[in-house]
């Protein structure tokens, strides 16, 4: 086929040097030759947004975007999310206790339109959340249940951020005693 | 507030109970937030070949010649089918229960539908398929397309299929009770018109299989997101010309259904026929446009007449429901959607007397499948439409004209006239509690002070059955000689408990976004004394010999329930049975707690664990009692508790559908006149499935639902242009709700727990969809009362409203000079 092009991109903090075809959608790129499944085709038409990943920081349709266009990005898919050591990223974990998710297919997207929100909004309100994953469809959950998920993953965040903060300080006062 | 309100489940269903009705960690979360859940779409069998299709750009065309000599030649590409080719390795895809005509996954000769397949390619990956489809030169003969049903039944019009008579593929004129004397003595006879148009499920994935041959052993493996299976395997291997026992079908995880995924034998035969030919395994999954255009799945597009003979008093006699039914080009699911339709015509309502009758008119469109309701849910609406304009008509309440008609909680079980049982139900209870919780008098006020500023708000109500746990005669027993009259409807599941003591479930069924694995192990540690997340849970495939149907007809809750339940007795008798023989005392005089059997009312007795009772079982024959199997396995199939037979006659249907849910929803909207666009402000809704399994994923149903109810309501269908051209082939012009569009929705719970079955839990899948469009559509016509606007036609698109507001001004016009 048509010359490859070589480009460069860091995906979930790993650098790959890749040789990709000039029409390969970056969303064929991080499911058939990096293998990172999580993010699924929903309409390959840029309505659905069960393809949303973060490329340098920003929500991005994985099916709107060539993989040319990721050379020197930086890109966040759902499998950033969570540890090695099974323990969840708080934003799944919120999904999960406020059943924000049933057959599971646009969450990876809810997520990572989530991650992004709470980045620039750490303690969203229920409006502020219900318009950030307006451009995500989910047709399982009528969404109220990702709206509450998405408040609860905010307060879990700001919550651990705040006792990380108190905790500094007593380390940092113990240290001065 | 963004949470739902629930009633405490404890206070409700915790009597008895330890983890039935508590809101365990749902086991299917894991895997599905963190991406490692396995789609087909993820499926990625060594040397796969990924598949494209090429679909006909004409509705109704007569294929002259297919040329892929081009095709064949592009790099990359393996192999390339037409529907002749592929109908010489694959069979026309399985009926339901009759085939008026064979449908072949690749059309042969003509194409009948927009986007119908008329050739297969299978390369290297998708591109080059795709690429490979442009050079298929095809010559079509353009036919005469039929788009309009009421057209399409004309005796001289084209016909879809030559070889039938016409284009009434079945039609059907059923009365059951005394309906001419019901009408005769009736007061007066409230008549309605209602239109509801195509829509479909579109669920966020969409169909595909992994079909893989080995051409070596004759034998092949598919994945698939199909639901069934486990229920129909046989069909799918006499599809594909291959043994039923060399078939292994491996379910994946599946991104949504709503009733779409049942089959899906277009997607198998299409991989299926290019695996046989290349030997290696092919991907066929849809891409969106394939999906909306041809996925052999839409809902229902129905006209109605409905006819409601009442008295003066506000009583309900009889019911004339008259259906024509625009099925597409193919008839795979038979009238099912009328059996369907026909398990609870008459709502909650005592109506002595039914005729039901249907015309299926085939047109060149996709061919109707299921979709959550299923058909159930145009029948609430005529019902529920000519309630209110009974009510209307004699200045009754439309809460109080139900109230008046509602089957009282002590004529239950309840045989509706055509046959179907209702199981149970406290539906005046559901009403009050409705009404209480919308402070409908407070959206009246609000409603009255908003007019004044020009705006218009309506109150909308609706009550609903929802019959849940579907019997299999349902396909058939509209047909007078079915040629496969199926009785049963089973879910299956086994358990196994290891030397150690772990408990390991493997499901006949998927996950397709429901929550079996949660309610399989919720019952599981419910029977053994166990935590939930001590069980493990598996799916087992087509070879398991474990027959389950699946999800469908909001039946696996109540199913499941009943199979997990019986194999967790089997295996727990048999423990008991054991740990009696160690203990030295009677199995009857042995009780298991919290994972200890102990003698019965000696809690300070050491006991025997879960584990050493399951080593005992495992490895310790000799000391076990005589006769006792090693191991712990049981496979326990349960077929449904309180399914009969139709008659003869058909003139009672049996009992098929009888275990019914019931709600009451309530939703507020306002209306731009000028627009016509609706917003929906509120939405508050009762709901009663028994005993609830587990409130947040009950919840979740019925929000789901309700949301799936409001896109049916104001904007979801599928639109043709006069040459049959799908015109809404992706979500930029199908239109499904956002965030935006669905309001906060408060739910509550009344729990009337079905007598038949286990913990008395009743299905919850449907229900929110069966219902919101309904009651959305008497919202609206509350709001513009005004206006004097009635409506009778879904989706309540702006345009829509804005043409049904012009013809009611006008019409009071009319009126107004004629006086």
């Amino acid at each position: 086929m048509s010359d490859k092009q070589r480009i460069t991109v860091t995906v979930n903090d790993q650098e790959h040097d890749l040789l990709v075809e000039p029409r390969t959608l970056a969303l064929d790129l991080l499911r058939d030759e990096l293998r990172l499944t999580g993010t699924h085709a929903g309409c390959e038409q840029g309505v659905c947004g069960a393809c949303t990943i973060l490329v340098d920081g920003k929500i991005t349709r994985a099916c709107l975007m060539f993989a040319v266009q990721l050379d020197g990005c930086s890109v966040e898919t759902v499998e950033s999310l969570g540890s090695p050591d099974g323990t969840m990223h708080p934003i799944q974990r919120a999904f999960s206790e406020n059943h924000g998710l049933q057959c599971g297919f646009c969450t990876p997207g809810m997520l990572m339109v989530t991650q992004e929100l709470l980045r620039r909004e750490p303690r969203p309100d229920a409006e502020t959340a219900r318009a950030a994953i307006a451009g995500n469809h989910c047709r399982c959950t009528g969404y109220q249940h990702i709206v509450a998920s998405v408040c609860a993953a905010g307060r879990a965040m700001s919550e651990a951020e705040h006792q990380h903060v108190d905790r500094q300080d007593v380390e940092h006062q113990g240290a001065r005693a | 507030m963004t949470d739902t309100t629930t009633t405490d489940p404890a206070a409700a269903t915790g009597e008895g109970f330890r983890w039935i009705g508590k809101p365990v960690k749902r086991k299917e979360d894991p895997k599905l937030v963190t991406g490692r859940a396995t789609y087909v779409g993820d499926v990625n069998p060594p040397g796969m070949l990924h598949a494209a299709i090429l679909a006909s750009p004409h509705a109704h065309a007569r294929i002259v010649s297919i040329d892929t000599s081009r095709a064949k030649a592009l790099p990359g590409v393996v192999a390339v089918l037409t529907g002749a080719e592929a109908a010489e390795v694959v069979g026309p895809m399985t009926a339901f229960c009759a085939e008026p005509v064979p449908q072949h996954a690749i059309a042969v000769e003509k194409t009948r539908y927009w986007g119908e397949a008329v050739a297969a390619v299978a390369a290297v990956d998708r591109y080059v398929a795709e690429d490979a489809c442009r050079l298929i030169d095809v010559e079509y003969e353009v036919l005469d397309p039929l788009v309009d049903m009421v057209e399409a039944m004309d005796p001289a019009a084209v016909k879809v299929h030559d070889t039938l008579e016409g284009n009434v593929v079945f039609h059907a004129d059923k009365s059951y009770g005394e309906v001419d004397a019901d009408f005769a003595r009736a007061d007066r006879v409230i008549r309605t018109h209602a239109r509801w148009h195509r829509m479909g499920a579109q669920p966020i994935e969409t169909a595909g299989a992994v079909c893989s041959w080995d051409p070596f052993t004759a034998s092949m493996t598919i994945w698939s997101n199909s639901s069934f299976y486990n229920f129909l395997p046989w069909s799918f291997a006499s599809m594909l010309g291959i043994s039923t026992s060399r078939m292994r079908m491996i379910p994946c995880a599946v991104g949504g259904s709503f009733g779409s995924k049942h089959l899906l034998n277009k997607v198998i035969a299409i991989s299926g026929a290019l695996t046989k030919v290349t030997g290696k395994p092919v991907r066929y999954l849809e891409d969106r446009l394939e999906n909306i255009a041809a996925n052999d799945n839409v809902g229902c597009d129905r006209i109605y007449d409905g006819e409601l003979a009442i008295t003066d008093d506000g009583e309900f006699l009889s019911l004339k429901l008259h259906c024509i039914d625009d099925y597409g080009a193919y008839f795979q699911f038979g009238p099912g959607q009328h059996g369907c339709a026909l398990a609870q015509p008459v709502g909650p309502y005592r109506i002595n007397s039914l005729q039901y009758e249907v015309s299926a008119v085939l047109t060149n469109k996709v061919q109707q499948g299921f979709f959550r309701g299923a058909g159930a849910d145009h029948g609430n609406f005529i019902l529920e439409r000519l309630v209110d304009a009974a009510a209307d008509e004699l200045g009754i309440d439309r809460a109080e004209i139900r109230r008046r008609n509602f089957i009282q909680p002590d004529q239950f079980p309840y045989k509706i006239p055509s046959g179907n049982v209702y199981d149970s139900g406290d539906y005046e209870g559901v009403l009050d509690r409705a009404l209480t919780l919308a402070d409908v008098e407070y959206w009246r006020a609000e409603q009255k002070r908003l007019r004044a500023e020009g705006r218009y708000i309506g109150i909308g109500l609706a009550t609903c059955q929802e019959r849940t746990a579907y019997n299999a005669t349902e396909w058939w027993f509209l047909y007078d000689n079915p040629p496969l009259p199926a009785t049963s409807t089973p879910e299956s599941i086994k358990i196994d408990i290891d030397a150690f003591g772990g408990v390991r479930a493997e499901l006949g069924c998927p996950v397709w976004g429901n929550s079996p694995q949660t309610v399989a192990s919720q019952v599981i540690a419910e029977e053994f004394g166990i935590d939930p997340a001590d069980v493990s849970i598996e799916h087992n495939d087509s070879t398991s010999g474990a027959i389950s149907a699946g999800p469908g007809g909001s039946r696996l809750t109540v199913m499941l329930s009943g199979a997990a339940r019986g194999a967790a007795g089997q295996l727990r008798e048999k423990m008991i049975r054991i740990a009696a023989h160690a203990m030295e005392v009677s199995p009857e005089d042995v009780e298991l707690s919290d994972g200890v059997f102990r003698p019965r009312g000696v809690p300070t007795h050491t006991g025997l664990t879960f584990a050493d009772v399951a080593m005992k079982a495992h490895l310790f024959k000799q000391t076990n009692p005589e006769g006792e199997s090693s191991g712990l396995v049981a496979t326990y199939t349960y077929d449904h508790p309180l399914a009969s037979m139709p008659t003869e006659d058909r003139k009672d249907t049996g009992a098929f559908y009888p275990i019914v849910s019931h709600a009451c929803h309530i939703p507020i909207v306002e209306v731009d006149p000028e627009s016509g666009l609706v917003t929906m402000l509120k939405y508050y809704a009762v709901n009663d499935c028994g005993t609830v399994m587990h409130p947040k994923l009950v919840e979740g149903q019925v929000i789901g639902g309700i949301a799936q109810g409001i896109g049916a309501a104001l904007m979801e269908e599928y639109r043709y242009d006069e040459q049959g051209a799908l015109i809404s082939g992706s979500f930029r012009e199908y239109l499904m709700p956002s965030s935006h569009e669905v309001p906060e929705i408060v739910l509550e719970h009344q729990e009337t727990p079905s007598p038949v079955t286990p913990y008395g839990v009743k299905g919850a899948g449907e229900g929110g969809r069966l219902i919101a469009p309904t009651a959305i559509a008497a919202a609206v016509d509350d709001a513009l009362k005004p206006f004097g606007v009635w409506i009778d036609e879904l989706p309540m698109t702006p345009e829509r409203l804005v043409e049904v507001i012009a013809r009611a001004e006008d019409r009071a016009e009319d009126e107004e000079s004629g006086r």
